[in-house]
């Protein structure tokens, strides 16, 4: 996947349609977007790809993953876990959740369990605060979680 | 979905399209005319008036202009886009074919936050129904020359792009730091080019403008504040959600439709708002009162406000884009200064260094982040004393700065 960069040919694709870019440049935050989502993280060779497709240093490419959170420059779990510990979801019990998927996982928040299936994580506010605790489990949002609701979101991975 | 209370103005009956066929019919420069003498300010939170920011970016000599819908809703406690984006996705839509019509911009984009990836169908589905309907692509709705597509950006996962200049950095491919304003977007924004930067709810509203008329807009709301505003409730209520209330309602009627009891405090605004105790109950929601993008969190009696205060300056240690010095070393100060409150280790003279490095932080941090920071660490200090107590023990002084 790595080697014929997939991605590059979906830029194209994409600019040769509705959307014409004014710069290659613009286009790196959705290629970065792509990759995550398709490896679950941006590897040092990928990076170097993507800025030879921009033409620009890989170095801004590191640059920009590593400020947005939900991108990686290191493989997480197959599925990643977000709790949301904003002050809504706090005061609806999150950390409660929070301690269940810990115990149900056993991993500390932060880290993925050893068959690299599950990473948990804390997130802010995810907007669902008028249902909270609110969790996102991958792309989903999920809200009025209960302590009992942690094992069925688990036994779905597997 | 969650609908507490469907209100005047974005709720109300409406024909798709019938707001954009006004506009063609009425042409670039009244449609601008209608929107600034509605007197609609943004629903953001900031609230500068709309039509005003419009007038800027067309009157612009530019060869190119852009239209950016803020979609990236990432204070704590709101929710409000996230019911128009799924429920009422063409409401805002046709708002911003509006707007683009209006300035003269040929490509839009909705920039989404990361954490509403799974609404992406819905919005792909609606632009697509949109471009078959003839009022996305070219000569729309028959008018020559007037095209206008909308593009979808992600966010991926960072607060500090829901601030406009961030988020054109982040459009444009890089990380999402604030630049310096001015220069506004208005007049230096995508790829340096004029562009409007709108609030989901704005354009939503845009809609209903160019349908029923300016004045019946300002027949809503106050004198200074027309119309109506989304509230997301959450916290201490039995009946969270999304609430359309006129502008000027005050927060005693807001907790009883909401049906909120034994409430202690009230946070308008979100993290980077203001905590009203309950004395101050009677103030309204306004631009020339409380002025709020939406997001409204109960506390009942059993909370603790200090609590609440290190939680909103934890999230803004987190957020920070670490740019500018008084943001990046001014929170984590506060937020040791709130744990030493709550712990009853502060003294009266380390509190007033920390009031003067909030001071600080309100006027020299680069962007709205950090300059509103400190604002529910000065709430809890002014308006909430009985939550804390200060140390009387002058040895365990501390100065942050030595
Ligand atoms: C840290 C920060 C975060 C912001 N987040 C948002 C946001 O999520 N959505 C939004 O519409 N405006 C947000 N804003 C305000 C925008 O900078 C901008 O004022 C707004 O999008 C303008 O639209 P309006 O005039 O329609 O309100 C944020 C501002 C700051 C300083
Ligand atoms: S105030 Fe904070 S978020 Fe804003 S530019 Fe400065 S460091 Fe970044
Ligand atoms: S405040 Fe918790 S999801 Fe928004």
């Amino acid at each position: 996947m790595a080697k014929q960069c997939a991605v590059k040919k979906k830029v194209v694709r994409e600019g040769k349609e509705l959307f014409v870019c004014d710069e290659t440049r613009a286009r790196l935050l959705p290629v970065l977007q792509q990759v995550q989502d398709k490896k679950g993280y941006i590897s040092d060779a990928d990076m170097q790809e993507i800025a030879d497709s921009l033409g620009i240093h890989p170095v801004e490419v590191y640059s920009v993953i590593t400020f947005y959170s939900f991108l990686n420059t290191r493989k997480k779990g197959k599925h990643i876990i977000r709790v949301s510990s904003c002050i809504s979801n706090v005061m609806a019990g999150s950390e409660k959740i929070l301690k269940e998927f810990e115990r149900a996982l056993k991993i500390k928040v932060g880290e993925t369990t050893k068959d690299k299936r599950v990473t948990l994580e804390r997130a802010s506010c995810i907007g669902m605060c008028d249902q909270a605790p609110a969790i996102m489990v991958d792309d989903k949002l999920i809200g009025n979680m209960a302590p009992q609701g942690v094992k069925t979101i688990i036994r779905d991975f597997k | 979905m969650k609908i507490g209370r469907e209100g005047p103005v974005i709720f109300s009956e409406i024909e798709p399209y019938a707001g954009l066929k006004n506009a063609l019919n009425l042409g670039k420069t009244k449609v601008r005319d209608t929107v600034r003498d509605s007197n609609l300010k943004g629903r953001g939170g900031a609230g500068f008036p709309t039509g005003l920011k419009w007038n800027f970016v067309a009157v612009s000599p530019a060869e190119k202009k852009y239209v950016v819908c803020n979609a990236d809703e990432g204070e704590p406690g709101t929710f409000k886009d996230r019911v128009l984006l799924t429920e009422y996705p063409g409401l805002f839509l046709e708002g911003m074919i509006i707007g683009a019509f209006s300035i003269g911009a040929k490509q839009g984009f909705l920039y989404l936050r990361g954490e509403y990836k799974s609404f992406l169908g819905i919005l792909e589905k609606k632009l697509e129904e949109m471009r078959k309907d003839g009022v996305l692509g070219t000569d729309i709705m028959g008018k020559k020359g007037f095209s206008f597509d909308i593009e979808i950006r992600m966010g991926s996962g960072a607060y500090v792009c829901g601030e406009e200049t961030a988020l054109i950095e982040s459009i444009e491919g890089n990380r999402g730091e604030p630049r310096n304003r001015p220069p506004f977007p208005a007049n230096t924004g995508y790829n340096g080019y004029p562009t409007v930067v709108n609030n989901v709810e704005t354009f939503a509203v845009v809609t209903h403008i160019l349908v029923k008329g300016a004045e019946w807009f300002k027949s809503i709301g106050t004198e200074k504040s027309a119309g109506s505003k989304l509230l997301s409730i959450s916290g201490d209520c039995k009946k969270p959600g999304v609430y359309e209330i006129p502008f000027g309602t005050s927060i005693k009627e807001i907790l009883k439709m909401a049906d909120a009891k034994d409430t202690k405090a009230v946070q308008v605004g979100g993290a980077s708002g203001v905590c009203i105790a309950k004395s101050r109950f009677d103030r309204k929601i306004a631009y020339e009162d409380l002025s709020t993008g939406g997001s409204f969190i109960i506390f009942n009696q059993s909370r603790n406000i200090i609590d609440a205060a290190k939680n909103f300056l934890q999230f803004f240690e987190e957020e920070s884009c670490g740019q500018c010095t008084p943001c990046r070393e001014g929170i984590p100060v506060l937020l040791e200064g709130v744990e030493m409150l709550k712990a009853g280790e502060c003294t009266q003279v380390y509190l007033k260094e920390l009031l003067s490095l909030s001071e600080t932080m309100q006027l020299a941090s680069k962007c709205g982040l950090g300059q509103s920071a400190p604002n529910m660490f000065i709430s809890v200090i002014d308006n909430f004393k009985k939550e804390y107590t200060l140390s009387k023990v002058n040895k365990k002084e501390k100065k942050f700065n030595g």
